[in-house]
């Protein structure tokens, strides 16, 4: 291995993450607490009913079904490799997150064409939402690369990712699990910690603010000023 | 019993001139910012009329409020399970198309249009992209169209009119119509507060106002959807819904909101209403017929010594149950019985109750000439241009008797002054048609005080609101001397 691409997997497998991940947590805290109007969804829909419904429900749907794929590997690779030592049940995982994933993909290019073509939505587009857009089309058609190209990503990921990401969040970060693997892998990992790097500075923000309360509170909200609090 | 306090309003439709000052007053005040042009907060319909936005009436189409299903209270455009999946999409969203394009117009065109055989133009622009506009409505498009078949025709209320109380409304020179001014509610069951999944949307404890934490909002949209009245309007700039807010700034320094202080006609009433929280379920449930007599009940009398002992034990301070005490609401609401809920039918127990419009034409029409068809001085309230069926769906939840008794005692009144004052209407006469219409001359008379000769004290009892106690409890005022002060510091940035 030549230094070079040494130094650049230094760089990006072992300064970008935890330059992403402090970035990560740090802004999204302090916007949190001093700029908390701007955690908003920004919805559109109100601008553009139609082609909205096409975008955004695909995406969301396929993104989220995907991004829980990640995680789960992630907390439990070896529920996943041992799910996938029957071939059957290999295949309905990588079938499905595949499907999803190109769910993600063709509601993905929806909501930019929409974004793009429509005069009212360019009002509300910012620059900062074109690099989000930009960044999550290459990670998604990055992933279907991978997936199609290197199968089964489920099982290598339980055996080289999860060992990996596991090392960096306890601070001892073991590149001997990364360095060997393909580029399109690669950059999708990259792709990835700049998602997480720019979380804080754009609308992704709304996904932690997703308002599961609701699923238990009483339908109506009262709030009291004089009332002392019940202690 | 749990009493709690609202400020409540009344409007009297038969005195709306139709001017739309408060309108103005309003937009002056609140919504004249990026992403808010297009919303009314106070809005005046022609009735009938489809509104504002097109056809919010129509709840077949737009899904607000609340339905009985099984016993149980339900939304109509959401409910916990499907919050989940409205999120990405809300299936009942409207957008912009419902209501209008805001526009300006292109003044400066006029100074730097280059020389030439024409005169030049201002044409008119988006106010939202800045393109060129061809504008197709706006807000108040159908303004005096009473007759109109694209609006008037349109009107959700027209439902179960038969052809003939149709026709009547085109009797004479197709003039029959009147004003609709809507604010919102401010409800007891509010169904945009039931609907946000953020719990961003509140009602205020101490005075019951429905307001909504700019903070806490995340755009889901839910409460546009679930609000029959379509009071909730999104900001598509700052990403935030927005509301009517009463003018609470001003109610808590002891003015009228701006809308009822401008207003021209005196039409409209502001006071304090004590109720009975814990019966706010089992009384939004109740059958459609009964609900306005249902509303009506979980209203308290202030002055019942049980009822201010109950008041005082939840903390209500002796000088909001005085103010209760002397309110106006409260007077045309319950004692009086002339002011009826809008739609009580969508079951969010709005607090702002309309005096039905007597709409006093007595002719019809008879081989193209204009007759009269009544020997009575005010015509009989059966053969009004207005159908009593209208008025029913619009203010009665359908149900007839109760816009029948409204209108009887203001007839009433109208013979027992004109007794008085003309004497072409003996006292017995006068007598005769009080005893009708359930009415004392003492009331009559202080129906007339308080509709023709109320004064600004009159017409708006506002209580004191403490929120010097309140912002005590939360912060220390010395904290922020030589502060910028505390709150919302920063403009309504729009975020990333």
């Amino acid at each position: 291995m030549n230094s070079a691409s040494s130094y650049l997997d230094q760089f990006f497998f072992l300064a970008l993450p935890y330059v992403a991940l402090f970035t990560f947590f740090f802004v999204t805290i302090e916007r949190y607490r001093n700029r908390k109007f701007t955690y908003s969804s920004l919805s559109s829909q109100f601008l553009e009913n139609q082609q909205h419904f096409w975008g955004l429900v695909p995406f969301h749907y396929g993104i989220l079904v995907v991004i829980t794929g990640h995680i789960v590997a992630f907390f439990v690779p070896r529920e996943i490799l041992w799910w996938n030592s029957k071939p059957l049940r290999l295949y309905i995982l990588e079938g499905t997150a595949l499907v999803f994933a190109i769910l993600a993909a063709v509601g993905l290019i929806a909501a930019i064409v929409r974004r793009a073509n429509v005069s009212k939505m360019r009002k509300v587009t910012s620059p900062v939402d074109w690099v989000l857009f930009a960044l999550l089309l290459i990670q998604v058609l990055l992933g279907i690369e991978v997936a199609v190209r290197y199968p089964w990503g489920s099982s290598w990921f339980a055996t080289s990712l999860s060992p990996y990401l596991w090392s960096v969040v306890r601070l001892s970060p073991d590149l001997s699990y990364v360095t060997p693997l393909p580029l399109t892998v690669k950059l999708h990992i990259i792709n990835a910690f700049l998602l997480i790097l720019m979380f804080p500075f754009t609308r992704l923000v709304h996904i932690l603010v997703i308002p599961n309360p609701y699923l238990w509170r009483k339908p109506q909200v009262v709030r009291w000023y004089r009332r002392p609090v019940k202690a | 019993m749990n009493v709690r306090s609202q400020i409540s309003m009344v409007f009297h439709l038969d005195k709306c001139i139709g001017c739309h000052t408060c309108s103005i007053a309003c937009k002056n005040i609140w919504t004249d910012r990026k992403g808010a042009e297009y919303m009314w907060w106070n809005n005046v319909e022609t009735k009938p009329g489809t509104g504002f936005p097109t056809a919010w009436e129509d709840q077949e189409k737009y899904n607000g409020g609340w339905v009985v299903d099984d016993g149980e209270l339900k939304l109509r455009s959401t409910s916990k399970a499907k919050t989940v999946f409205n999120m990405f999409h809300h299936p009942n969203m409207p957008t912009m198309d419902d209501y209008y394009e805001p526009w300006t117009y292109d003044y400066q065109h006029l100074f730097n249009a280059p020389e030439g055989p024409d005169q030049p133009t201002a044409v008119p622009i988006s106010m939202v992209t800045g393109e060129l506009i061809n504008i197709k409505s706006g807000p108040n498009w159908d303004d005096d169209l009473g007759g109109s078949p694209v609006y008037a025709e349109n009107d959700p209320n027209l439902d179960g009119l038969t052809d003939e109380q149709r026709q009547q409304l085109f009797a004479v020179e197709r003039l029959v119509l009147f004003y609709f001014p809507r604010i919102c509610n401010h409800c007891l069951n509010p169904s945009c507060v039931a609907s946000c999944p953020s719990g961003a949307l509140y009602k205020r404890g101490e005075d019951g106002i429905v307001l909504l934490d700019q903070n806490r909002c995340r755009a889901w949209r839910a409460c546009v959807a679930a609000c029959p009245y379509k009071k909730t309007f999104f900001n598509w700039s700052t990403g935030k819904s927005e509301k009517c807010i009463l003018c609470y700034p001003r109610l808590e320094t002891g003015q009228a909101p701006a809308c009822f202080h401008s207003c021209v006609g005196r039409i409209r009433y502001l006071g304090v209403l004590l109720y009975d929280a814990s019966r706010i379920e089992e009384v939004a449930k109740s059958p459609v017929e009964d609900l306005v007599e249902a509303q009506r009940s979980i209203i308290l009398d202030p002055n019942d010594p049980a009822v201010i002992a109950a008041a005082r034990a939840n903390g209500i301070h002796d000088s909001v149950i005085e103010s209760a005490q002397r309110s106006p609401v409260y007077k045309f609401v319950k004692e009086w019985k002339i002011a009826l809920p809008p739609h009580i039918e969508f079951r969010t127990l709005p607090m702002l109750f309309y005096v039905p419009p007597m709409a006093p034409v007595m002719a019809g029409k008879e081989n193209g000439t204009v007759k009269n068809i009544s020997e009575d001085l005010f015509h009989d309230i059966e053969e009004a241009r207005v159908p009593m069926r209208f008025l029913a769906n619009l203010l009665g939840g359908g149900n007839e008797g109760k816009v029948r008794y409204a209108l009887r005692k203001q007839k009433a009144v109208r013979w027992y002054r004109r007794a008085l004052t003309v004497g072409d209407v003996t006292d017995a006469q006068a007598a005769e048609m009080l005893a009708q219409a359930d009415c004392t001359p003492e009331e009559a008379e202080a129906i007339y005080r308080l509709t023709s000769l109320c004064t600004f004290d009159d017409r708006f009892v506002i209580p004191p609101m403490h929120r010097e106690e309140a912002i005590e409890m939360m912060e220390d005022p010395l904290e922020h001397k030589q502060n910028t002060g505390f709150g919302f510091l920063t403009g309504p940035r729009r975020g990333l």
